[in-house]
């Protein structure tokens, strides 16, 4: 045992655990202080982020579905944080956990959800699609599964073109059982491509839980595939960070495919307006706050290895709320696109009529 | 100029944008060692190597999605599927992801792919080989539709769709494969969204696509030596974007319109010209707009029958004599 986990066995927080030699992992070992900070920061700025919006939705300034984080928080972070400049990541709809954590602003971010025009997709792709290709973040996708292929031809794309990186494609335990993923699979252990298939297992697919969802190990079904896989726990962010450097560096270096699980936990429904209390029981969801909380078993760990005091721990979470709501006076304040932009950003061809090529209408009004 | 097959033709655009851009990569089921199922893409394999042109297993959703992923960072795929047909089971990609990742990510991403392979039916191969849809596709904006009926055409709108920055969803015919006719050797291009007048006339205007457009210029001869009408025949090469142009054109000239195409009738291509010709020209007309289509049933097995389905010259002649009327 480290000191540092000999330090947090002495602590009474009833988020740490003995288990936590996560630490010493030389992918957490390697962290500064700063670093360590910036990570729970992100963190905390993803439940305020999201807690914001929650109160924007209810106040009816957003539309459509909103898909929380709140709960998961540790594995978008963990997970990004090692993506360096030349690794990428794509995933479903609960995405905003994973744009704030590759680096997007909050502003664009809010500004999407109440559909207004400074958007990060100009209002035009809403909670479940948020993009930033400058920072390898390729969204964002609605359709459960959709977004599998894509992950893999972003692989295929880095290989082709003889690019280093590799291509963490997130889904969630709903699925795994859609054809294009299996599709997927095969494509990427058939060709190695530097792919790492991150199921982020939060126990549901909507309403359905897994034992009623899924036959066998998620991610042993991998096996069948000839790739390798795994299954880490999803609140303690040095357990994720180190799991995933593993599988991170062998996709990278040696083009070796992997599927990957990380149970997780969310707070809220599916989305905001499903009803969440005809699957599960409230004491689920209490009890994993109390003894998993992912922002909370961090605290406590960096507490404990005296990263973190009181006081920092206040103004982190000060500064993300008050980040949060200026988001959502930004997004507030800004204007709506207008019908004029609807037909903005469909093809390439139309927003560049200088270099258009092709005759006749693209649009039919 | 050489003559050569519409295959060998859509083979030389390949070969000449594989050449040119080292970012274009053929992918399809069979594409390679097996010289391609009908044999479009023969010899590729030996030219390019096993990087550019790849054998992809029985996966349309898993290759075409993983085509659109690898577009996003700027590689230009070309997938070839043995069938349009089997778009249905990569549907989800083609119209959710290739149609609207732009438009859903603020125009941050393109997706510059070439989905290809042939959408027809009169080969008996019954109803889930022989579906045509250049309707379904065009009905999403985001994607660009080209249903070429000659070797000079496939070839020159082949290569502008590898150039594109759009997703082209590229439709051709079985039927017309083994089909020759002149095709230069040199780097052409054919824009897309130009109809091309395949046949002058002044008295009736047929505006067709694909294999029809073969059929419509037969019936156009026959009209003109065995009844002295003088026939005009369109070809619109692109469902979308749309000459509607060249179509409005002709039929103030005309006065009269025949849609004919290998499509069911219901929310069909002709649907769509037939509205925009009468809301654009009405006043030009003399005639209600003609229509003729696949017969609306799910396509037919019996080799016979079939034919009697489809377009044919026979069909074509009768509607056009009506429309003449």
């Amino acid at each position: 045992m480290s000191k540092k986990s000999s330090a947090i066995a002495e602590d009474r927080s009833p988020f740490l655990t003995a288990k936590s030699g996560h630490a010493a992992a030389p992918v957490n070992a390697s962290l500064s202080a700063a670093q360590k900070i910036d990570l729970y920061r992100l963190m905390v700025r993803i439940r305020r982020f999201e807690e914001r919006s929650l109160r924007s939705y209810q106040a009816k300034k957003i539309g459509g579905f909103l898909h929380l984080y709140i709960g998961q928080e540790a594995v978008a972070v963990g997970c990004c944080s090692l993506m360096g400049k030349d690794n990428h990541v794509i995933t479903a709809y609960r995405d905003h956990g994973h744009a704030i954590a590759v680096g997007m602003e909050l502003n664009p971010l809010m500004a999407e959800l109440y559909g207004k025009v400074t958007g990060c997709s100009k209002g035009k792709g809403g909670s479940m699609h948020f993009f930033d290709p400058s920072r390898n973040y390729w969204g964002g996708h609605g359709i459960v599964g959709g977004q599998v292929p894509l992950g893999v031809g972003l692989a295929y794309g880095l290989k082709y073109k003889g690019l280093k990186g590799a291509c963490m494609t997130f889904m969630g335990d709903g699925a795994v059982n859609q054809g294009a993923v299996h599709e997927s699979y095969n494509l990427a252990a058939l060709w190695d491509l530097p792919v790492i298939f991150v199921i982020e297992n939060n126990g549901y697919s909507m309403g359905t839980s897994q034992a009623r969802s899924s036959a066998g190990d998620l991610a042993r079904r991998a096996e069948a595939y000839g790739m390798s896989w795994g299954v880490c726990e999803g609140h303690d962010l040095y357990e994720v960070r180190a799991f995933m450097a593993r599988y991170l560096e062998e996709a990278r270096t040696n083009c070796k495919p992997a599927v990957v699980e990380i149970r997780t936990y969310r707070y809220r429904g599916h989305s905001v307006a499903d009803p969440d209390n005809t699957y599960r029981a409230k004491s689920e969801i209490e009890e994993y706050r109390k003894t998993k909380d992912p922002i909370q078993v961090f605290q406590a760990i960096l507490l404990a290895e005296k990263v973190l005091d009181a006081a920092l721990v206040e103004k982190i979470d000060s500064e993300a709320r008050a980040e949060a709501d200026v988001s959502a006076d930004f997004a507030e304040a800004s204007p709506y696109p207008t019908a004029d932009d609807l037909q903005k950003d469909v093809y390439w061809e139309a927003d560049n009529p200088s270099e258009r090529k092709s005759g006749g209408r693209l649009f039919f009004n | 100029m050489p003559v050569i097959q519409y295959r060998e033709a859509i083979r030389q655009a390949l070969a000449e944008e594989l050449t040119r851009d080292p970012n274009v990569v053929v992918l399809g089921e069979e594409v390679g060692q097996f010289h391609g199922a009908y044999k479009v893409t023969e010899g590729l394999l030996a030219k390019f190597g096993p990087k550019r042109i790849v054998d992809t297993p029985i996966s349309e959703a898993g290759f075409i999605g993983m085509g659109i992923g690898a577009s996003m960072l700027g590689v230009r795929p070309v997938i070839e599927l043995m069938f349009w047909s089997f778009y249905s089971v990569a549907f989800d990609q083609i119209l959710n992801n290739a149609a609207n990742v732009r438009y859903m990510s603020g125009g941050q991403i393109n997706c510059p792919i070439v989905i290809r392979g042939p959408a027809n039916g009169g080969t008996n191969v019954g109803a889930t080989h022989s579906h045509t849809p250049e309707n379904v596709l065009a009905n999403h904006p985001g994607i660009k539709v080209v249903v070429p009926a000659t070797p000079y055409d496939a070839k020159g709108l082949l290569k502008s769709a590898i150039r594109d920055n759009d997703p082209v969803m590229f439709l051709e015919n079985t039927m017309l494969y083994g089909d020759k006719g002149e095709v230069p050797e040199d780097d052409y291009l054919v824009p897309l969204g130009k109809a091309d007048v395949k046949r002058e006339g002044t008295d009736l205007t047929i505006v067709s696509y694909g294999r029809a457009v073969i059929l419509s210029l037969a019936v156009a001869n026959t009209l003109q030596q065995e009844h002295n009408k003088s026939v005009e025949v369109i070809d619109l090469r692109s469902i979308r974007p749309l000459d509607i142009e060249t179509v409005l054109a002709s039929v103030r000239k005309t006065h009269r319109v025949l849609v004919v195409e290998e499509q069911k009738p219901f929310c069909g291509v002709g649907a769509q010209l037939a509205y925009m010709i009468q809301s654009e020209v009405f006043d030009e007309l003399d005639a209600p707009i003609a229509r003729l289509s696949t017969i609306d049933s799910p396509s037919i097995y019996s080799p016979p029958v079939e034919v009697e389905q489809l377009p044919n010259v026979q069909r074509i002649l009768k509607a056009a004599l009506e429309a003449l009327e």
